[in-house]
């Protein structure tokens, strides 16, 4: 089985957002860039259908040469191969297409990408994916196994789960259930070390549409100040969240 | 023309966010001169959708669209935006609706814009509002396609009341074989979920334990809400994976939501600070999530919580 796994480059989940040249670019001073945590999630699991099932795994990023680091610590994870699509990632529909492009190319039967990125939290790319490469979707995706060509995934749903059975080829919107927070994997220094000899190919963008532009950002208003209210007085609490608040 | 809305229903009854997006269909129908057509799936009575701007329903029965299937649903509104030659298709931020959007905007060659928040700032060039770095800023995107995915979030933009009639017709989507099959679903149906619920009652690790929930889940049931968790309870497992919120969790949206013995780091507020209204119950003065919150108390949960809940139920008793 011939796995991709696609990788967002984002914002460590700590960073302060900020942004440069009059609120239109994410301003990316002193932020430090990890794998999107679901992309995470799914690479774990592709270690696992590596391990006990042999399968190969590659992963891919669509950006600038500044996100080689982040596919060079998937790699040091496990994966065997990286891809980068050589273009700034512009929307999600743009980046789909790219990636689509990459699916095809490599005759992948599974493509595990994540729910949602938390930086644009678009959460397309997967199911365009899907949709331009005419695989199976599947989303919030909490389990995944796979037994020849045939796969049974449970997904999240509101207000609980269900188990669909599907084949491949597939593409998952992967996230946290796919593997367990304990499973995550810190590389060691074995794996980084390889991860210096293993394959990371720059490939050259296909011509895409950026369909949606980002034209400028904003900050939320500054909060106002807490009102305190004292334990023994819950009454108070109760009359300020109906008459004040008017949300009970 | 007229802008197409997708009202997702849930045992034959529209679910609030169908109200919802119904609503900002009409707004934008109204900047744009047009109608709104609403497209359901297998529900009978439709009628309520016309007190919310809707003009014209296509209804769709068709026991293939029985449980839900992202493919099938979505074939069957890329058709019904064909034939009334929308410029604007409406969904919601519901788990089904953001399944199905993508593949929806591969079948119309649309842009889609998810998580928007308020009616267009303008629709030529089209700009709308969304939220982005999960609630850490608002982006205004601008969407070029000719044809526009709005995904609307829940309880962004309210429900607007608008005196009408919305007439209805039967339409009928061919659709594909599904490459996906539910074979069986596990969902609690008496609880309120977190996607649709006005009030969210969350605690954190301040708790201790997974036998001290039950004064959540009363003080949830007082209320009508749903209950919710900080991340490293859900990863402890004292409670399901389903009710972690915050920035890699579930996102809320509420009207209300009470976090108790959540320190408030930053991830979690990223999550929850949609949500209008922020209530704090934490024994630590100087927790990050007073600096979040709209009113604060400074106490044990232990003993803050058990007397809320009398105080709640005596209030409900007067109501
Ligand atoms: C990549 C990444 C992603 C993350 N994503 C998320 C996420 O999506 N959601 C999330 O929640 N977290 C997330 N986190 C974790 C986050 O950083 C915090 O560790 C977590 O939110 C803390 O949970 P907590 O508030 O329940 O626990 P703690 O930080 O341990 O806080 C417990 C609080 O309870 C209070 N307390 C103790 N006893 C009582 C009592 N008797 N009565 C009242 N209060 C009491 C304490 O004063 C304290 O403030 C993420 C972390 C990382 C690194
Ligand atoms: N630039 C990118 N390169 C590779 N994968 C991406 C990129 N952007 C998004 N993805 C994948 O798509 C998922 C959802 O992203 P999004 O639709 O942007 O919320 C992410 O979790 C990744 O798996």
């Amino acid at each position: 089985m011939k796995i991709l796994v696609c990788i967002s480059h984002v914002p460590d989940t700590t960073s302060k957002i900020n942004f440069s040249e009059g609120d239109t670019k994410f301003d990316t001073n002193g932020v430090q860039f990890v794998i999107n945590p679901n992309d995470e999630f799914g690479l774990t699991r592709a270690m696992w259908f590596k391990e006990k099932q042999g399968a190969n795994v590659t992963v891919v990023n669509v950006g600038g040469a500044d996100t080689e680091p982040t596919l060079r610590k998937a790699l040091a994870i496990g994966a065997d191969a990286a891809i980068r699509v050589n273009t700034l990632a512009s929307d999600g529909f743009s980046v789909a297409k790219q990636l689509a492009n990459v699916v095809k190319d490599g005759a992948y039967d599974l493509v595990i990408a994540g729910r949602e990125s938390i930086d644009y939290n678009g959460g397309m790319v997967p199911g365009m994916i899907a949709g331009l490469t005419d695989a199976n979707f599947v989303n919030n995706c909490i389990g995944l196994e796979v037994d020849g060509t045939s796969a049974t995934v449970i997904r999240e749903i509101d207000g609980g789960k269900e188990t669909v059975s599907t084949s491949l080829p597939l593409v998952i919107g992967g996230q946290k259930g796919l593997v367990e927070e304990s499973d995550l994997r810190i590389p060691n220094m074995r794996g980084i070390m390889m991860a210096r000899k293993k394959p990371l190919t720059v490939v050259e963008p296909i011509d895409a549409n950026a369909e949606t532009t980002s034209v400028k950002f904003e900050k939320p208003a500054p909060k106002g100040a807490v009102k305190l209210v004292s334990a023994d007085n819950l009454d108070e609490l109760v009359n300020l969240l109906h008459n004040e608040a008017k949300v009970i | 023309m007229s802008v197409l809305v997708y009202t997702e229903s849930e045992q034959g009854v529209f679910k609030k966010a169908a109200l919802e997006v119904a609503s900002y269909a009409k707004a934008v129908a109204n900047q744009l001169g047009t109608t709104v057509t609403a497209i359901t799936i297998n529900i009978d009575d439709v009628t309520v959708l016309g007190n919310y701007g809707v003009d014209k329903v296509l209804k769709v029965s068709n026991a293939q669209l029985g449980s839900f299937n992202a493919n099938g649903y979505a074939e069957t509104i890329k058709q019904a935006a064909e034939k009334e030659g929308s410029q604007v298709v409406v969904v919601s931020s519901s788990a089904d609706s953001k399944y199905l959007a993508p593949l929806l905007a591969v079948g119309l060659n649309a842009g889609y814009a998810s998580n928007v928040i308020e009616a267009p700032t303008s629709t030529s060039p089209f700009t709308v509002k969304r939220t982005a770095f999960t609630n850490k800023a608002f982006e205004m995107s601008q969407i070029n396609t000719d044809v526009k995915i709005i995904g609307v979030s829940n309880n962004s933009f309210g429900l607007v009341e608008n005196s009408g009639n919305a007439s209805a017709e039967d339409f009928s989507s061919s659709i594909s074989d599904s490459g996906v099959k539910v074979e069986s679903v596990d969902k609690a149906t008496d609880k309120v979920t977190i996607a649709d619920a006005e009030i969210v009652v969350s605690a954190g690790r301040g708790l201790k334990g997974p036998e001290n929930w039950g004064m959540i889940e009363e003080l949830a049931d007082v209320l009508g809400a749903a209950t919710a968790c900080s991340k490293p309870v859900s990863d402890l497992g004292w409670r399901p994976h389903s009710e972690h919120v915050g920035q890699t969790g579930k996102p809320v949206a509420s009207n209300l939501y009470i976090a108790i013995g959540i320190s408030g780091a930053i991830q979690h507020l990223a999550g929850i600070n949609a949500s209008k209204v922020k209530v704090v119950i934490n024994t630590d003065a100087e927790a990050p999530f007073f600096k979040a919150a709209d009113y604060g108390v400074v106490g044990d949960a232990f003993e803050v919580v058990p007397q809320l809940i009398e105080k709640l139920k005596a209030f409900k008793a007067q109501q």
